[in-house]
């Protein structure tokens, strides 16, 4: 299946799918996501079997504020699809897809560390990149770069971007 | 798990931690200073004598946060950093990264025939000089020293290929949004063509060495099995996954800058064992050997930088004894002939200029596997988003399925076979 055929086919599930710059992607309720994914990965025609990523995006100013983004490619067909979850700010909960796609479980993992999005369902979820007593999530918007202060001496802190000199 | 405005909260009695289920078994830290864990990988083992009953890998400790630095960058900037994540592969990072922003921008075309023959040709070159190390580590955590030395032998003229034409031996910055920041050395193709002639034989020199070694085998036969099946809904990409027999390759199946023009075989094995994963490495190297040949056979002339001053990078460079510098010519130029050219130079080096806003994955076949960026942008000069998908971070998690329910001694090579680097791990 070329990409005008898989998108043509992929317009019956999602009416509002977009393609920009050759991929494609599609809008999915956070409700809908796993029977979603596990459609597309027993259709032999799409079959996405391959969950390349799970990452994030926060966006402050706007509503939904987060948007998770899961990569899916078909090992046997080629093809790409993103998958887009929209998330709230009061409610980042989105259910883990770890029971269709194991890979997912380290990625979910650092999308909670970095973002503080929780996944519903997912079998360990903690911390993995940063300590596990690290307050606040790093990737947010609202976390400034720097900021922080040094571990061996307490009263010298790096102050954040923003406020040095050279930016 | 409470919420505050920061988000949710882990609270650190809730944190599980492995406990020993029986007083027959004992919890044993395998890292992170170890020096088979390749950097800083920290393996809790619990074991049962000399068996691992269980193993749960813990990352995060050379975390730098590169991500969220690329968004206090502009999107040149980029490139000074994505170079130093997998530090054993850094082309890769910077070609996937380039890539994607050259997609943002629509200019994926008009990237010179030139700057993409040698962007494939030194990325063939560090595959080589990664699975080099990769020989020499492992051989020397199983204690075959020569290979060890062989390997960072010929890694050595790897490096000095790369520093005669960027004039550093790691995080380069060479590949530049719109093609390279300078084009080859003088004499470089020279410098490639005998290091191919060379490296035949020697390829052929580790595998006398090694393939018919009955310690080696010993050590590497059987060791690590994971099946297929496992291996695919763990989403394993790279050499570890073609060891299985799973003969996925993105430059074979989703051909990028050229790769479709070149003539070369995606080996596999169906052992799925560490001696597998080795015979993999080995007849990907010779692989390699051939596209850069090929690439040194078709290598045109021309520029190697797109032809629009307003997104190239400003400059004449090139190495000099003391390192890289612009050309008089070009510094007398900007300075004493032209304003536009001074203020262009200015604007380009200090403020970057805007990439239109959306987002794209653009994913490389890496040493390791699939090397995604999915890169967003909000239409501004700063990336919003710099994402990467590092094929060490979701291999690592066939640890556990390759070590459980065996020797601990095996650990070492199971480890070794992943081939994880961990300044990719990370980030």
């Amino acid at each position: 299946m070329d990409a005008e055929a898989l998108a043509t086919r992929l317009k019956d599930r999602f009416p509002d799918l977009v393609v920009a710059r050759g991929e494609l992607t599609a809008v999915v309720d956070r409700l809908d996501l796993v029977s979603t994914m596990e459609a597309l990965r027993e259709d032999d025609d799409l079959a996405f079997d391959h969950l390349s990523d799970v990452s994030s995006t926060d966006w402050p100013e706007r509503e939904p504020r987060f948007w998770v983004s899961y990569h899916l490619y078909s090992k046997r067909h080629h093809h790409r699809l993103r998958l887009k979850v929209g998330l709230s700010a009061e409610d980042p909960d989105v259910p883990s897809v770890t029971g269709l796609f194991p890979s997912a479980d380290w990625q979910e993992r650092e999308v909670f560390d970095l973002f503080g999005i929780t996944f519903d369902g997912h079998p360990d979820l903690r911390r993995i990149l940063m300590p596990e007593d690290w307050e606040g999530h790093p990737l947010r918007k609202d976390y400034a770069l720097g900021g922080v202060g040094t571990a061996y001496k307490p009263d010298i802190r790096v102050p954040p971007v923003d406020e040095r000199s050279t930016p | 798990m409470k919420t505050s405005d920061r988000g949710p909260t882990v609270v650190r009695d809730q944190m599980t931690t492995l406990v020993p289920r029986s007083e027959e078994t004992m919890i044993i830290n395998m890292g992170p200073q170890h020096p088979s864990t390749h950097g800083v990988l920290r393996l809790m083992l619990e074991l049962d004598g000399e068996t691992v009953v269980t193993c749960r890998p813990v990352i995060g400790y050379l975390h730098t946060g590169i991500e969220k630095n690329t968004e206090y960058r502009n999107w040149q900037q980029g490139v000074t950093y994505v170079t130093r994540m997998d530090y054993l592969s850094p082309f890769f990072n910077e070609l996937a990264y380039c890539m994607s922003v050259e997609r943002l921008l629509g200019i994926e075309d008009r990237i010179p025939e030139r700057a993409w023959v040698i962007r494939v040709m030194f990325c063939e070159l560090t595959r080589i000089q990664s699975h080099l190390v990769w020989l020499a580590t492992t051989g020397l955590e199983l204690g075959a020293v020569s290979i060890a030395l062989y390997g960072f032998r010929e890694r050595e003229d790897i490096l000095d290929i790369f520093e005669a034409t960027t004039g550093l031996r790691m995080n380069f910055a060479y590949f530049r949004i719109g093609g390279l920041v300078m084009d080859l050395a003088e004499g470089a193709t020279d410098l490639i063509a005998d290091f191919v002639e060379k490296m035949r034989g020697r390829i052929d020199e580790y595998e006398r060495l090694l393939t018919g070694n009955p310690i080696w085998i010993e050590r590497t036969q059987g060791v690590g099995y994971v099946s297929p099946e496992t291996l695919l809904s763990l989403g394993t990409t790279g050499p570890l996954a073609r060891a299985a027999g799973i003969a996925a390759d993105v430059r074979k199946d989703e051909p990028y800058g050229g790769y479709e023009q070149f003539d070369f075989d995606v080996p596999t094995q169906t052992a799925s064992d560490c001696f597998a994963r080795y015979q993999v490495r080995i007849a990907e190297m010779r692989e390699s050997l051939r596209i850069v040949e090929q690439c040194l056979e078709k290598l045109p002339g021309g520029p190697v930088k797109i032809d629009d001053p307003k997104l190239r990078w400003p400059g004449e460079l090139s190495v000099g004894p003391d390192g890289i510098g612009n050309s008089p010519e070009y510094v007398k130029h900007i300075m004493e002939e032209s304003m536009e050219a001074l203020i262009n130079h200015f604007k380009i080096v200090t403020q970057g200029y805007q990439v239109p806003a959306g987002e794209v994955y653009t994913p490389v076949e890496s040493p390791r596997g699939e090397l995604g960026y999915y890169v967003v942008s909000d239409g501004g000069a700063r990336p919003y988003r710099v994402r990467v998908r590092d094929p060490s971070f979701v291999n690592l998690q066939t640890v556990p399925a390759m070590v459980e329910g065996q020797l601990v001694a095996d650990t070492v090579a199971c480890i070794a076979s992943v081939d994880p680097v961990m300044g990719g791990v990370d980030r």
